[in-house]
């Protein structure tokens, strides 16, 4: 079974008795064991260790699945406050199927999708659709994925690529772990309807080895689909064929960046190469090439069978579909958390996370991975979705949320983050390489209470120049959590300042 | 490692996609480090310059060009292992296996080996395993939810003994 999120209430098991709803136990442990096995061989489910109860479920792909009713006296799903806020596009299956067989996948409308696209639409439609979904890149930078998928398209090469950026990188985050280890098969039928519309017959996987497991249910599933023939010559009798292969990351932060990630596939040092080219004209292999992130791939086989329109009736403006969150740190109910786009960090924070541990106040959240920012708990009414997120200084980044209560120190988190992207620089260009150094440099001297005022303002410096002179998406964005927090917690560096005066 | 299982290895990649990458990656597992001989042979079998093997090997995290110990264990320092306290637990391990560092780095890496090669302490940018921080691994086994005061009840499981001689 993969994973329904809500990972502080884990390990969790589901049971299903027949015309009964699924029902799902919580923080269960190996003694309760034998009383789960008497309670289910005598048609009931253990009242003390019962979570939630679903009656029926739609997995937006497929029709819905009604697993029946009865015990009345287990809250629905929808009564769980940590549940409640959630609306499932991307987990639509995570927790509910065995992700090692995909004919339970199929079994919940996998791969009709794709039958779909086949069969039934152009290259062209499928690209219209996605254009009208709004849908936008989930690795962070939100570009348009219609759009981003004509340019390769339209490239006039025989061989094309298409890749998956599985490189989850940011600390912090493991949406895309949850989503590769509950439901390989999503995976693979969005990237399979990309391949159709652009025209690559060719696609990789390019997964961090830290996820071993993510890496061996993708496998399996891939086994799976070319042994049902969903993966190689003329799928489903159409004019298209399709191979995938794998490719593992070796823990470099700097390959989520996409020529970066091509460099490492290409069996190189990642570092980023300029752009233009785009990879859409010179990609992998010279070749035209187009890369998404897990996650944007998962939402393509929900827009081809609900249509474009549906999908752009969920979230907020210009803002469409759903995003996995990872609620992390100091927060009482962690896990992964789908929520509209647009959905306020309160929701998130309060009524999803309950707030602070054991009550404790919130002071920030910090969002989008080491390139993000820190924002203060009087901003909590923001949106999160692409636009705001970059108003307040941060960025969504690929949906990390790390929760920080009032013991944190703003300045050694933003030490933290400089000591992460000091080190996992490329070193190609001088910006980001000597810049965040000195940057570094200057945090160490701020906390040890030796720097000065002078030292605040070549900090502020330093941040501008690298993001404007920088290479990459890395250092373009390294000092935003110097930024924002010198913004929004300028006290607490200035009374580090003070030390330095006496 | 044995020619003949290198040979395999690099015969499993029949497309240059991934391939040098993967070949390294899976002599890192087997062999828990990158030997010099072993990369000299993939050089030539593979007809890429010893220079770019190296630079590959000592850009990414994942390689390591030194033997570790028959324990690894690795804390992970991800943004909610640091704020859940991950460093006091790296002290703790530190201290506890008496390894020190010979010089301060500045990013927080680190990697090192007790002096009976039982055990090596070393850091990870982040295992995905965030709702559980602070989080440990000791080989492939990851332990959840730790405090320094656990530390010494999970070495145990791994043949660590507590030097009674010092108190003495």
């Amino acid at each position: 079974m993969g994973c329904i999120g809500y990972c502080r209430e884990e390990p969790l098991v589901n049971i299903h008795l027949p015309g009964k709803p699924l029902i799902i136990l919580h923080r269960v442990t190996e003694k309760d064991a034998e009383e789960i096995v008497r309670a289910v061989a005598a048609g009931e489910v253990p009242r003390k260790l019962s979570l939630c109860r679903i009656n029926d479920w739609d997995p937006l792909v497929g029709e819905k699945l009604l697993f029946g009713e009865g015990f009345q006296d287990v809250p629905a799903y929808a009564e769980i406050p940590y549940f409640a806020p959630q609306r499932k596009v991307v987990l639509r299956d995570a927790g509910l199927i065995n992700p090692e067989d995909i004919d339970e996948y199929i079994a919940v409308g996998g791969y009709s999708a794709l039958y779909k696209a086949l069969t039934r639409m152009s290259p062209d439609d499928v690209i219209e659709e996605v254009k009208a979904s709004g849908l936008r890149g989930r690795g962070g930078a939100g570009f348009p994925t219609g759009l981003k998928w004509g340019f390769t398209k339209k490239e006039k090469s025989s061989t094309k690529y298409i890749i998956c950026n599985a490189d989850e990188g940011d600390p912090g985050a493991y949406m895309n772990r949850n989503e590769m280890e509950s439901d390989p098969h999503m995976i693979l039928e969005g990237m399979l309807i990309g391949a159709y519309a652009i025209g690559a017959r060719e696609g990789v996987l390019y997964i961090r080895a830290e996820y071993p497991l993510a890496i061996q249910r993708l496998e399996k599933a891939i086994g799976q689909a070319r042994d049902y023939g969903l993966l190689g010559e003329n799928i489903f009798g159409a004019d298209f064929s399709f191979t995938l292969t794998i490719a593992e990351g070796a823990g470099a932060f700097v390959c989520g960046e996409e020529t970066a990630l091509i460099a490492s596939i290409e069996g190189e040092t990642g570092r980023p190469r300029p752009r233009p080219p785009f990879p859409a004209q010179k990609g992998l292999w010279g070749m035209p090439t187009n890369i998404n992130n897990v996650e944007t791939w998962t939402n393509i086989p929900v827009i081809i069978n609900r249509g474009g329109a549906w999908f752009s009736k969920i979230g907020g403006e210009r803002n469409s579909g759903t995003k996995v969150f990872s609620l992390v740190g100091e927060v009482d109910r962690v896990g992964l958390a789908e929520v509209p786009l647009s959905t306020p960090i309160r929701t998130m924070v309060y009524d999803i996370g309950n707030g602070g541990i054991e009550g404790k106040a919130i002071k920030a959240v910090q969002t989008g991975g080491p390139s993000g920012g820190c924002i203060p708990a009087s901003l909590f009414d923001t949106p999160m979705d692409y636009e705001h997120l970059t108003a307040v200084g941060s960025i969504m980044g690929s949906g990390g949320v790390v929760v920080m209560d009032a013991g944190t120190s703003m300045v050694d988190t933003a030490r933290f983050f400089i000591g992460f992207t000091n080190e996992e620089s490329c070193g190609k260009c001088v910006p980001c390489r000597e810049g965040l150094k000195h940057m570094l440099m200057i945090l160490d001297k701020t906390l040890a209470g030796k720097a000065t005022e002078t030292d605040m303002q070549t900090l502020e410096e330093l941040s501008g120049v690298i993001k404007n002179a920088s290479l990459c998406g890395l250092g373009q964005t390294a000092p935003n959590p110097v930024l924002s927090t010198l913004r929004y917690f300028r006290d607490e560096y200035n009374t580090l300042l003070k030390k330095a005066r006496k | 490692m044995e020619t003949a299982r290198l040979n395999e290895i690099v015969e499993s990649y029949p497309t240059p996609t991934g391939k040098i990458l993967g070949i390294l990656e899976q002599v890192q597992r087997e062999d828990g480090y990158l030997q010099k001989d072993v990369l000299k042979t993939l050089a030539e079998k593979l007809e890429v310059p010893l220079s770019e093997l190296y630079s590959i090997a000592t850009f990414y995290s994942f390689f390591t060009l030194e033997k570790l110990g028959r324990h690894v264990v690795t804390v992970c320092m991800g943004t909610a292992c640091h704020v859940r306290g991950a460093p006091a637990l790296a002290d703790t391990l530190k201290a506890l296996l008496k390894v020190e560092e010979d010089e301060t780095t500045q990013d927080g890496k680190f990697q090192l080996t007790t002096a009976d090669n039982d055990f090596t302490v070393t850091s990870a940018r982040c295992f995905g395993a965030c709702s559980m921080a602070p989080v440990l691994r000791v080989d492939n086994k990851i332990f959840g939810y730790m405090t320094p005061e656990r530390i010494p009840a999970v070495l145990k499981q791994f043949g660590w003994e507590e030097d009674t001689h010092q108190n003495a």
